[in-house]
């Protein structure tokens, strides 16, 4: 090396001369590159929202159905086998969110459980145990789920209870196990990140170990925690083929949780195939899909409105 | 003492739930195996389905499902690594930054049958690629884009920042950074997530339904020419995936054995999650002994 | 105190962190083939300061620098600059070694080769004396295909100097490398700075009183973003004006 009196440290002397130097068209290129990838993100969303949105309106602007009619009618028979055409979609919203909130309701409490199990009660061995277990749950794929649902669920439903053993329960209980692995990774991350000197101070207190978590950490942690749940519920609500498979897919609202039932998505399953694009029945099939879509839309909006809580 | 039975009540129900998931999920594991593994047999998994007879396969679709999967990757990894860096290395914390991760929770979130929907409307009938094991790979890109790019941006994020530093002392530009750095660093990370990510791919058929369609033609697999229609690796010809046949069967299936061929499907799909799970592990990590000269820590 | 040239020196340099001033107004030069410390309590601007020299602080995006850094006749700061030449003439050292997670011929032969050299032998030799400078090569040279990781945290640090002596660079910044090393590791360390500095200008920020009195000729002492005194190592540890310096080297404060 050369002394840095004979080799000033000049700044100007470029090794390689030249307008445009490798290190410059490098950075160039991959800002462009990653940028442009960002973009088509947003290129992505914008289209899905504008596709999805301009043929759901169709029912309501060229069609002619009115949207409490859509929204509020009971009596869904698009292509008028029964007399005039009738676009009532209520039967499979409330499919749709009853499944959804029974399935939270049965997984949550699981869910939570199983989150204490690996965080609190034994945390070494028990985050061995469920941990895989966890995430073989996420992996299995939801027609799967469906056919066990639709060769072990449904038929000890039919036994159990009055009814056919499709319906509404037998939806709720297969979406329940898909969405257990959502609430129980989201709670076990809530709880793992809790500070120590919570729980130490409690214990030190003198209080067992379940007035710790009554009182101290499940509070701490309930935005997680509902969080959890909301991101589950979006699951579920989204969910089309293995609720299609065990819920009966008849198009009214059901009198018991063991009569056959539809969802939005089930709908969409079964009919879009059946229907010629352009169609009332086909416009009416694309305004449950902005529905859904509408839902996502509410659902992150909780989600996020629970995690800027949780930050406070 | 009133709290300290309230407390073992509490514990064991706790322990009680925990050891019942466990339970769920060695039942269905069970259940599947049990059913399904009697039936799998060589000839289950390379001849074609049969409609009313029995004695069915699943081999095209198995084909079909392995391919599709390729597809995707081909298409999901390259977009998903550019903006995940984007992401982690060049999104200033601002507005726009704020709208692409609302765009990749969005994205995540939206039911699979809708993005399957738009694939319909936009992929498969106004471009004019019709049901196609291409528009089933486009859209599974959707799908699968929002977690590629979180995998990566966690992946680089994870990166310690005195790595990108030293390069920069060193005067490496940005990119060369990104790639010859930390892109060696997260690969393991980014591996493993892309795997399992691969593994939902591989089990997902609502997105499919309208886009790779429900029927595979009658394939030739002497013919490689990718440009027949009867040839396997036509990209352009429709397919229909194991996931997509396991519910075609148990919703209209009418051959005799369709039960015992959707169990046997249902077995056969399971395994390979189960084989893309252990194996995303196992290469993770050799992964990051070969690019980093090192165990890996933590 | 003597000024043997004025090729490395700031002018009235500033850095803001939002409204935070971190850096106040700092005059500094630092002559050629010298070791020049910076001390000064926690907090005081002396980190934040070195990193400015190589514009890491352009990394982060809230900072802003105002005044002006001369190297030769030019000013670093000036938008026109290539930072990336910039930083290959000036090698930057941490307080955690932070090796790249690679083996260690490639940790030296990174730069180099990304720099332009591709001949295997030329690499060979600037793996060589880059180690024997950092003295560090008679410790690894049967392992150079073994991951640096697996240097102890003394070899690690050396060989992160010897990979910022790679590129041949005519200044050297070094924030606190010592600090996180054993003493015998450290006093490798100092002994290396010492004969570096036969070749390099050198600016180093210290904890350590001993080691700014052993290793520097020049040492300039910082308090809350102000530089309160510079002046010959010598006469700082002897002979302080200020008498807050006093007290610091002193270790009544600090």
């Amino acid at each position: 090396m050369k002394a840095i009196d004979e080799r000033p440290v000049g700044i100007a002397d470029n090794p390689r001369p030249g307008r445009f130097k490798k290190h410059h068209m490098e950075d160039f290129a991959g800002r462009s590159y990653t940028t442009i990838c960002a973009i088509l993100l947003i290129v992505i969303i914008l289209s899905i929202v504008y596709f999805v949105a301009s043929k759901g309106l169709a029912t309501f602007f060229k069609d002619g159905v009115s949207f409490s009619e859509f929204l509020f009618g009971s009596k869904w028979d698009p292509d008028g086998n029964h007399g005039e055409p009738q676009f009532g979609v209520m039967p499979f919203i409330f499919g749709s969110f009853a499944t959804s909130i029974l399935a939270a309701v049965i997984a949550s409490p699981l869910s939570i459980c199983a989150s204490l199990f690996m965080t609190e009660i034994v945390p070494g061995w028990g985050k061995k145990l469920l941990q895989p277990v966890i995430e073989l749950l996420a992996g299995i794929p939801s027609v799967v789920y469906g056919f066990v649902g639709l060769t072990v669920i449904v038929p000890a439903l039919r036994d159990m209870f009055p009814g056919q053993g499709i319906g509404i329960a037998a939806g709720s209980i297969v979406l329940s196990v898909m969405i257990l692995p959502t609430i129980t990774s989201i709670g076990t991350d809530a709880l793992s990140s809790l500070p120590r000197g919570l729980k130490e101070s409690s214990y030190a207190l003198g209080a067992t170990r379940w007035q710790t978590i009554y009182r101290v950490i499940l509070p701490t942690v309930l935005p997680s925690i509902l969080t959890g749940v909301v991101l589950g519920m979006a699951r579920a609500f989204g969910e089309a083929l293995a609720v299609q498979m065990v819920i009966g897919n008849a198009p009214h609202i059901p009198r018991s949780l063991f009569e056959s039932a539809s969802t939005l998505t089930s709908v969409i399953t079964l009919d879009m195939g059946n229907t010629v694009m352009g169609t009332a029945h086909s416009n009416a099939l694309w305004s449950m899909a902005l529905a859904l879509m509408f839902m996502t839309f509410i659902f992150v909006v909780i989600v996020r409105l629970l995690e800027r809580r949780n930050r406070i | 003492m009133k709290a300290k039975a309230a407390d073992k009540i509490a514990t064991a129900i706790i322990v009680v739930f925990s050891l019942f998931i466990v339970a769920v999920l060695l039942g269905l594991l069970g259940f599947i195996l049990y059913r399904g593994l009697s039936h799998i047999s060589w000839h289950f998994l390379t001849s074609v389905p049969q409609t009313i007879r029995e004695g069915g396969g699943i081999g095209p679709q198995l084909f079909n499902s392995l391919f599709l999967l390729v597809l995707t990757l081909i298409i999901t990894i390259p977009l998903g690594l550019g903006a995940g860096i984007y992401m982690a290395e060049y999104a200033k914390p601002g507005k726009i930054t704020g709208a692409i991760r609302l765009v990749v929770e969005v994205l995540s979130s939206f039911p699979s049958i809708v993005v399957g929907l738009f694939g319909l409307l936009l992929i498969v009938n106004t471009f004019g690629f019709g049901f196609s094991l291409f528009s089933g790979a486009l859209v599974l890109t959707i799908f699968n884009l929002p977690l590629m790019v979180r995998i990566t941006e966690q992946a680089f994020r994870s990166v310690p920042k005195e790595q990108k530093e030293a390069g920069l002392a060193l005067g490496l530009s940005k990119w060369k950074i990104i790639t010859s750095v930390l892109f060696p660093v997260a690969l393991p990370s980014i591996v493993t997530g892309t795997v399992l990510a691969a593994g939902r791919v591989f089990g997902e058929a609502a997105a499919l339904l309208f886009t790779a369609g429900m029927s595979t033609p009658r394939l030739d697999f002497t013919n490689w020419n990718p440009l027949s229609p009867t040839s396997p690796i036509n990209p352009f010809r429709p397919a229909e995936t194991l996931a997509v046949h396991i519910w075609k069967i148990n919703s209209e299936g009418i051959a005799p054995d369709a039960a015992e061929i959707a169990a046997g499907a249902s077995a056969v799909l399971v395994i390979l999650v189960l084989v893309f799970n252990l194996f995303a592990r196992w290469f993770g990590n050799l992964l990051y002994k070969i690019m980093t000269a090192s165990k890996r820590m933590g | 105190m003597q000024q043997s040239s004025t090729t490395f020196r700031t002018e009235n340099l500033s850095v803001f962190y939002g409204a935070y001033e971190a850096v106040k107004n700092i005059s500094l030069t630092f002559p050629d083939k010298s070791v020049t410390a910076l001390i000064g309590p926690s907090g005081c601007g002396k980190s934040t300061f070195l990193r400015s020299l190589n514009r890491m602080n352009d990394e982060i995006s809230q900072a802003v620098i105002k005044g002006k850094i001369w190297i030769g006749g030019e000013d670093i700061n000036d938008p026109s600059t290539d930072v990336i030449q910039l930083r290959q003439k000036i090698g930057m050292v941490w307080q955690k070694p932070n090796p790249f997670y690679k083996s260690i011929y490639e940790n030296i032969a990174f730069g180099p080769k990304y720099h332009g050299v591709k001949n295997k032998k030329e690499l060979d030799q600037i793996v060589e004396s880059s180690l024997r400078k950092a003295a560090l090569w008679d410790e690894v040279k049967d392992r150079l295909k073994q991951s640096a990781l697996s240097l102890s945290g003394g070899q690690q640090q050396r060989l992160c100097i010897a990979r910022a002596l790679s590129v041949n660079p005519g200044i050297l910044l070094l924030d606190e490398p010592a600090s996180a090393l054993d003493p015998v590791s450290t006093s490798k360390v100092e002994e290396l700075i010492v004969e570096l500095k036969k070749e390099l200008s050198i600016v180093i920020v210290t904890h350590n009183m001993q080691q700014a009195a052993r290793i520097s000729d020049y040492t300039a002492y910082f308090y809350l973003g102000t530089l309160m005194e510079h002046n010959d190592t010598e006469v700082i540890f002897t002979n302080p004006a200020n008498a807050m310096t006093q007290e610091y080297i002193s270790g009544r404060f600090g």
